[in-house]
This record gives C-alpha cells, structure tokens and sequence, in this order.
C-alpha cells in the first residue's frame, strides 16, 4: 500500500470561527469522521474556557465548580484539530483566504466556518452601562459574586432585577432567588414565555414562579436604570412603575454576532444573522456558517438542536457529502428545579384549523396542551407546565397518528396513559444530538453499524448513540426503548441474579432481612435452587456482611466470598497477594511509616503509592499474610479493605489547618467520615473526599460522596464515579453542618446499598432509579419514603460493630489456619513465585522470562533482597 | 480405536476429610504437584489441579464453587472461567480445561488417584 499523499498536496485547511457548542460539535464531527485526516482543523474561541455546554449555565448558577466543558474534549489534545482559546477573529480576507486574531495571528483557510454565535443585547436606554447580562460562563461566575458581594455589603438580600421573562430570564432569576436574592422579573409580554407558551400556559407558570418568590411586572420594560454614585439604586419601567434594585439582568434574546460578515459583505438574514441555504453555505464560496449567528429561511434560533445539526451537515459538507440542513427543532425545557415546563411543535396552534386538547388545573399548577389537526389524529405540538412528564414520550411523535385518543396522553387528566406507542423508526427522540428511535433500536439489537454486541445496558447505549448526553430530558424514553427492545428480542429484562435466584439483588436483600436468614444454606433452600455460583455467593456474602456486620469468614461464609475477600488481601496475576494498610484520610506519621517501609523490606514488597492516597505492598504469599498483618496490626493499622466492595479510603486535600485557601478542616471531616464507615459492605466498592475550599484539590467529585467544604459548612454531592465511564457527582445539599452531613450520608450510603443491582456504582444506580437524582434528594434531604430513621439505625448497627478484620484473624488459631499454604504440609510454601528486578524493586517475571531462565524462584523463607541486578 | 493398557496406579493421602470445610478449597502438596481439594457434602471431596489453566498461575483452590445445572462447578478466581469439577470442562471458553483427579475417602482420609 502507498502512503496517502494528502499530507504534502490535498490537506485543506479548516478555520472555525467561535468556540461554543455548535464549534465544538463539528470539530467532534470532523475530528471523527476524517480519518484520513484530509483536513487540518483550527477553532478560534474568544473565552477563555475550553467550549462548554451553555445550555446548562443554571448548573452554574447553582453550584460554582459546575464543570460544563462539552464532551468530548480529548479531540483538542490531538494534532489534527487546534483550539485557540481567548482569541478572536479580528479580520477576515475572503480573497486572500486568511482570518486574523486578536493576537496578531494571520490563519490561511480553505474553508471557512463562521460559528460566532450571538451576543446578549442590553437596549440603549439611561443607565444601560450598568445592566449585567446572562451568557457566558464569566457572566454567571460574576453574578453569583456581586449577588453575594451585595448582600453582605447591605446586610440583606440583594434586589435583582431580571429583564425578560423567557428560558434564560427565569432561569437567571429563579437560581439568583436560590442564592437568596430577591427576584423580580420584567416582561414585556403579556405573560411568560410568550414565545413558546399560549396564555394560559404562561399564566399557570406565572403563578409557579410568583409561588417561588419571585416578583412579576408583565407588560412593562426597563425605560432608565437609575445610579448613585455608581451603584445601582432602582429600575424605572416604561409603565411609570419603580422598582427597587441593586443588579440589573437583561436576558430578553440574542443578537447574532454577525460583524465580520457584515464586513465582508455576505447576505445577511431579514433580521441580522448570516444567510444560509440547506447546505450551510453562506453568499461566498467556502464560507458556512452554523449555530445562532446562521439565518435560515430567515430567522436565527438561539437552540442547542439546530445548531448541532447544521455542525453535521457542514462536516458532512467538508467531507464531500451532500447533507442538508431542513428545519429547526424549537422543543424547549426550562431547566430550573421546581417549575416543569415544555413546549415542542406548533404549539402556539398556528396550524390551520388546528384543534387543541386543553386541561388546566390552576388549583394544582397545571396546565397541558397537545395540538392536533383538524380530525384530532395527528399531534402537531404541545405545551406542559406544572407537569412535563409526558413530554419526552409525545415529542418524538411529532407528525405522526396518535393511537389513542389525545387527552389520554395528558397526565394531568388521570387516565390511563397508552402503553407507549409504537415510534416510527425515524423519530427524532434526542433532539440535542438528532438520534432517532430507529438508530436507538439498532444499537440495542446489534444492528448498529459501530457496534455488532448491541448495548444492553442504559450507559452503554448513551455513550454508543449519544442519546441523551446532553439535556437529558429524553433519558426516560430512551430506557423505555432499550427495555421494550430488549424483551423483543428474548431478553427478558429480568432482574434475576443469576441461575440460582429469580430474585434482584434488592428483592434478595430486603427477603434476608424480612425473614432473618443468616446463612447461605438455609438462603438458597429458601429463596433459590441448586449449589449457588460465584455471582450469587459474593453477593450473599455481601448482603449478610452489611445487616449483621459478623466476621467475613466465619459460619460457612468463607466460601461466599469472592477472590479478594476470600484472603483478605488482594490477588494479583500470578496468585499473590497485595496488601494495603488503611491511611485514614491519607494522614500518617513518619514512625508508622516507618513500620510499611520495615514490613516491605522484610518480606521484599514491591511497594507503591496508590491512587487513594495510601500504600500498596505486592506480592505477598497467602500464607505470609498472618506474618505481615501482625506487625501492621501490632503497629496500630488497620484492614484498609482493598480488597472488599466496600468503603476503601476517604482522600482529602490539607484543608484550614495548613491550606493558605481552605475554608474548612477537610482532614478532621475525612478522618471522621473514613473511621465511620470503614468496613462496611455494598454492592460495589466505595470512595469519598473531602476537599476543603471549592478548588477541589481532593477530586471529591469524582468520589461516591464528594464533600466540598463552603464557607457556611459543607456541600454533599453524590454519584462521581471513575473507572469505566467516569461520571462528574452532583450537587444534593449545599451548606450542611457536620450532623446533618453525617446523617445525609447514612441515609444515602444505606439507601444504596439496600437498592442497587450487584457490581452497580453510585451513578449508574442514580440514572437507573425512577426520578433519579431528585428522587434521592427526596429520599435523603425530604425523608419521602418515611425510611430515614430506619437507614440512620441500620448505619449506627454497622458503626458498633465494626471490627478490623485483620486484627480479629490473627486472634483466632482456627481463623488463622485458612491462611495456610498446603493441607498436608502447612509449613512448605510454593516454590514457584518468579520473580525479576526492575528499578530497585522487584515484579512477576513474564512466561519469556521464566524460559530463558532470568527470573528469581521465591520459596520458602527466602527472600530476594534489594538490588539485585541494580 | 483405542488401546486400553492396564496399569496400575498410585493412590495418594492428603489429609483427613474433617481437615476441609465444605466450600472451602484447600491445596495438597503431593510430591511436586499441587492438587486442589474441595469438599462440597460430607463425602463428595473432588481434587483438580491447582494451576489455573489460562494463566497457569497457581489458585485454583481458591475459587467458588457451587453448581451449574446439576454439575458441581469451580470458578477460576482470576478471571471467572467455570469448569465442571468432575470432568474439568470448561463452560465459558470450550479451549480450556481443567486437569481433574479421581478421589476416595479411606479410613477418614482423603485419598487422590496419581498417574503411575
């Protein structure tokens, strides 16, 4: 084969202008799509963040170190795609084919994608150089710290004034309220939302936000902002009306940012934004342009969908394809907690001699609206305020004949919903990221081009599809289709654990408590068939571990066990051991230091630091295992079960104590949280941390529990998971004092361990409840099942009784005798443990080396002492 | 076709049958060869080699065991390959098995069938 010639002739060089989502789509598309990397890539943003998901900055708003860098964002580490951050495109020259930066920096181009996206406009009335916006990561960073900076100055509340009362406006104005400010929205519109929603939609959410605190002046705008000595003092509106302010926000709409092309005179939109045909393509050869700043059939649309869609059509474009660009999706969801509202479609019933099916409840909030064509068959749109459930089910039915009659589908009508109808292959059910049922399906059954196993698990099917990864509001329907496809196609989706029991985990669980079972016996002869396996017998293991907190391996539970807990020490590759004493919070004396470095040199540990701040000694015999304990255990260690599904460490950062940042003492909360609940069993392993200032340096929210300390008590968040597919913790209680942290935790540890699938971590086990993250708030935070007392007793069990496993093995001779080598010669140890040196220490030997007779044979009392072949 | 020579062979002691708890494997050393015992009832004791066959790391006594249909398995507490511990078949991965030998209790001691 020759090498492709296209890195010396054919690479086109690609500018895009603007780093936001629609810029972070393509270069994705692009950075996946060209694998013959025909195409060199430079994206130029002007903040200085890496391209973020704007969508979410209520997140933001709610919880400072929200991170919304768009996913993913390992195409920018590559060679072929550039992101140039805070930089901008001063001047473009469409003959000479180059665009240069604020830095000075001339960009030759081929082909050029203006995605400049669009800018928040501040009218020009008296006092306008004082108004704030609700755009950019910085605006909201700087609205949470004025809105702070304001209330301690005066001693109250900050007054903040937000114009506009569309998505953006109340979600600025409903997080701001949370912050405690008092709100108060400005809307030129006789109601809310009077873009997407009809009258009586916006007035039922007129009165959710006005229940909220938050204060209405329809009909009017902002006339002058009014200023003394250069602080705000009060917003006069064009109805006379004064109003009281310290902040003012405009959020009433985007301008396209549509200078340069402007400067290079391309058509522009009737009212702004540059003009493009279904291909993306602008008035000039090889100039595109995508996301809000493109003006199609006439209008810009300021929505994350469209903008995704044209990034795909002009990828497919570069690439020589032939995709168009055809409609705009306008379905929307605000996103502020405790106001459920939607609109998608024609849901103004603009359409001729549409019909609309209405129910409005005031007395309970609600009001939902499905619009249809005249023969009442075919939906056409619809609106949800006060409760949006039905939303992520009837959107993807857009266009099509509904099977059953239309106010059935209205859950606030309280009939029977329909069983789900049947989604033609081609509804769009993520509109974010254009996945249609069909698609979905074929992941699921294999037929997927990139994926012949088929996803059969929720995360697994995101990831393949990339439905649902971005708002998240189809993940519902989404699940829904992965658990009709899977009974389809024969797969039951039967929560039975394994050939043994017919039960789940949880159902196996809350059986063994209810009828008192304490042995795998009289469990399997009870509640199961056969001898059990190595799926059933470490989760009985596990479930009688957590509800009676007894020795692991004793009454016949030894052989429940699984490979690690079996030994209590961690099996490596070639059938030894490793061994990890617990470093409580990573804090450790220099004399305990001393007594790992002595126990490692005796027995020729390979030593290393651990990604838990504590220290892993590898390749320990079975039977040196009671050897190596003893001098731990006589030192004052402890089991750290490394080798459990279990709590394994609590990491911190250094905290008030010595940190010139922190704010809190993270140690002291590590170490109580760690002694707290070391030892206790759950269906999968554990980590927390504890950081004690919002930089994080502890990396708590990657952590099972992710304590950050503010400087009111500390922020608990829940379900950061590493491992296979990370996933970021989220906020579920800000502010805590100690006692109501330690109580938030029992709650939410025990209500996991008694609810969640075997091998099942944090996150995956919030996604897969109904309800998810709310629904463990409402559990934890709200007491909702009546539980809570219950999970704190069941955690103080656990807390009493707790023993170090080690220390108790080496108090008993009969214990002791699991840990032998041989039956029949109890003293003799294996003699074949191959060993070579490598950087001072030594490691397994491979099966070359065995052969060619290099490595070291490890038997017996001898032991290979350090540096050898150093 | 097939040519059965008679041969005689060895039997080994190993230890006591009270010596093993049910679901618990342990190993004997028999000469150079470890064998790996595991006693599931009172008088059902089964011995297979101790090294695991897709590693040859030795901890095959270490794995669970439990049953698969009506055939008394073992699982490789490495990666989790189940054999049928009569017959040493591999469920999971059919080009592996496991070397399995002949036990009898004599006397309260549990004795395994060597080669000659």
């Amino acid at each position: 084969m020759t090498e492709s010639t296209n890195a010396a002739a054919g690479v086109r060089d690609v500018v895009i202008v603007g780093g936001g989502p629609a810029a972070h789509r393509l270069a994705d598309s692009l950075h996946a799509r060209d694998t013959h990397r025909a195409l060199r890539v430079t994206v130029v943003g002007e903040e200085i963040h890496e391209p973020y998901d704007r969508v979410a900055l209520s997140t933001r708003l709610a919880d400072g170190a929200a991170d919304l860098t768009l996913q993913p964002s390992s195409m920018w580490a590559d060679g072929h795609i550039r992101l140039l951050t805070g930089e901008r495109v001063v001047a473009i020259d469409p003959v000479a084919h180059t665009a240069t930066t604020s830095g000075g920096v001339a960009l030759h181009w081929d082909e050029l994608v203006l995605a400049t996206g669009s800018s928040a406009p501040v009218p020009e009335i008296p006092g306008a150089a004082h108004a704030r916006v609700y755009r950019t990561i910085d605006d909201v960073d700087a609205l949470v710290a004025e809105t702070r900076e304001l209330a301690a100055r005066h001693g109250r509340p900050a007054q903040v004034v937000v114009a506009g009362g569309g998505l953006l406006g109340l979600e600025a104005a409903g997080g701001l309220a949370k912050l405690g400010a008092h709100a108060a929205v400005v809307h030129s519109g006789g109601w809310l939302m009077s873009a997407q929603l009809d009258e009586g939609a916006g007035r039922a959410l007129g009165r959710i936000i006005a229940g909220q605190g938050i204060g209405l002046h329809l009909g009017a705008r902002p006339a002058t902002i009014t200023a003394e000595n250069d602080a705000v003092t009060g917003v006069v509106l064009t109805n006379e009306r004064v109003i009281a302010a310290d902040l003012v926000v405009f959020a009433i709409g985007i301008s396209p940012r549509d200078e340069l092309a402007r400067e290079i005179g391309l058509e522009l939109g009737p009212r702004g934004g540059i003009a493009i045909d279904t291909s993306c393509a602008a008035s000039a050869p090889h100039i595109w342009a995508i996301g809000e700043v493109a003006s199609f059939e006439g209008r810009c649309t300021g929505l994350v969908a469209p903008a995704n869609a044209m990034a795909e059509v002009v990828a497919d474009r570069l690439l020589g394809g032939a995709a168009e660009f055809t409609s705009v999706d306008d379905a929307t969801k605000l996103k502020l907690s405790g106001v459920d509202v939607a609109s998608f479609g024609d849901a103004l019933g603009r359409t001729e001699q549409a019909l609309e099916i209405v129910y409005a409840d005031p007395a309970r909030g609600l009001y939902q609206k499905l619009v249809m064509t005249d023969d009442a068959k075919t939906l056409l749109g619809g609106i949800f305020v006060g409760d949006a459930s039905p939303y992520a089910s009837l959107r993807p039915l857009l266009g099509t004949q509904l099977s059953s009659e239309p106010a059935a589908y209205l859950s606030a009508s309280g009939m029977e919903a329909p069983a789900g109808d049947e989604l033609p292959a081609a509804a769009l059910v993520c509109a974010c990221n254009n996945v249609s049922a069909g698609t979905i399906r074929d992941a699921v059954s294999g037929a997927h081009a990139d994926h012949a196993e088929g996803c059969t698990e929720l995360g697994a099917l995101k990831t393949c599809t990339r439905a649902g990864t971005q708002c998240g509001s189809c993940v519902p329907l989404v699940k829904k289709l992965l658990e009709s496809e899977l009974t389809k196609s024969g797969i039951t989706p039967s929560r039975a654990l394994c050939e043994h029991f017919e039960l789940s985990r949880q159902e196996l669980f809350e059986s063994i408590r209810v009828l008192e079972l304490t042995s795998f016996d009289e469990i399997i002869a009870r509640l199961g068939t056969g001898r059990g396996c190595d799926v059933c017998k470490p989760v009985v293991g596990s479930i009688l571990a957590t509800q009676h907190g007894s020795y692991i391996l004793d009454g016949g539970r030894g052989g429940l066990q699984d490979t690690n807990d079996r030994a209590m020490a961690n099996m490596q590759k070639d059938g030894t051991y490793s061994v990890v004493p617990r470093i409580p919070a990573g804090e450790i004396t220099p004399q305990k230091l001393a007594v790992i470095a002595q126990v490692a040199t005796d027995f020729g540990l390979y030593t290393k630091i651990t990604g838990g701040q504590r220290i892993d000694l590898f390749g320990a015999r079975l039977d040196q295992l009671p050897e190596i304990w003893k001098q731990l255990v006589d030192a004052g260690f402890e089991s750290g079960q490394a080798y459990g599904k279990a709590l394994r460490n609590v990491k911190s950062c250094v905290g008030s104590t010595w940190c010139r940042f922190g704010v809190q003492d993270s140690v002291s909360m590590a170490v109580r949280l760690e002694l707290r609940y070391r030892g206790l069993r759950s269906p999968h392993k554990l980590k927390f941390g504890v950081s004690g200032c919002a930089r994080e340096c502890a990396e708590a929210r990657a952590k099972d529990v992710g304590v950050i300390a503010t400087d009111q008590g500390w922020n608990m968040y829940v379900g950061g998971n590493g491992g296979f597919q990370p996933a970021h913790a989220q906020l579920l209680a800000s502010d805590l004092d100690d006692e109501t942290l330690l109580r938030y935790i029992d709650r939410y540890i025990m209500y996991y361990i008694r609810t969640a699938d075997r091998l099942q971590r944090t996150a995956r086990w919030i996604e897969d409840l109904e309800g998810g993250l709310d629904h463990v708030r409402d559990v934890v935070v709200n007491d909702s099942l009546g539980l809570a007392e219950e999970l704190e007793q069941a955690m103080a069990a656990h807390v009493d009784t707790y023993e170090d496993e080690w220390a108790a093995t080496l108090a008993d001779p009969d214990r002791l005798r699991r840990f032998r080598s041989f039956v029949n010669a109890p003293n003799d140890s294996s003699p074949e443990i191959a060993r070579v040196p490598e950087r001072d220490q030594f490691r397994p030997a491979t099966a070359e080396e065995r052969e060619r007779g290099e490595a070291v044979l490890v038997a017996g009392p001898t032991i290979p002492v350090r540096g050898a072949g150093a | 076709m097939s040519i059965t020579l008679e041969t005689s062979t060895t039997w080994a002691s190993t230890c006591a049958v009270d010596e093993l708890e049910a679901g618990w494997g342990e190993v004997a050393l028999l000469g150079a060869t470890q064998v790996a015992l595991i006693r599931l009832a009172d008088d059902e004791v089964y011995a297979v080699d101790h090294h695991d066959p897709h590693t040859g790391a030795p901890v095959m006594a270490r794995g669970i065991v439990g049953s698969r249909g009506d055939r008394p398995t073992i699982a490789s507490p490495l990666h989790k390959q189940v054999y049928d511990l009569g017959t040493g078949e591999c469920f999971t991965d059919a080009s592996l098995a496991l070397r399995t030998y002949r036990t009898r209790i004599v006397g309260g001691m549990i004795e395994v069938e060597l080669a000659p």
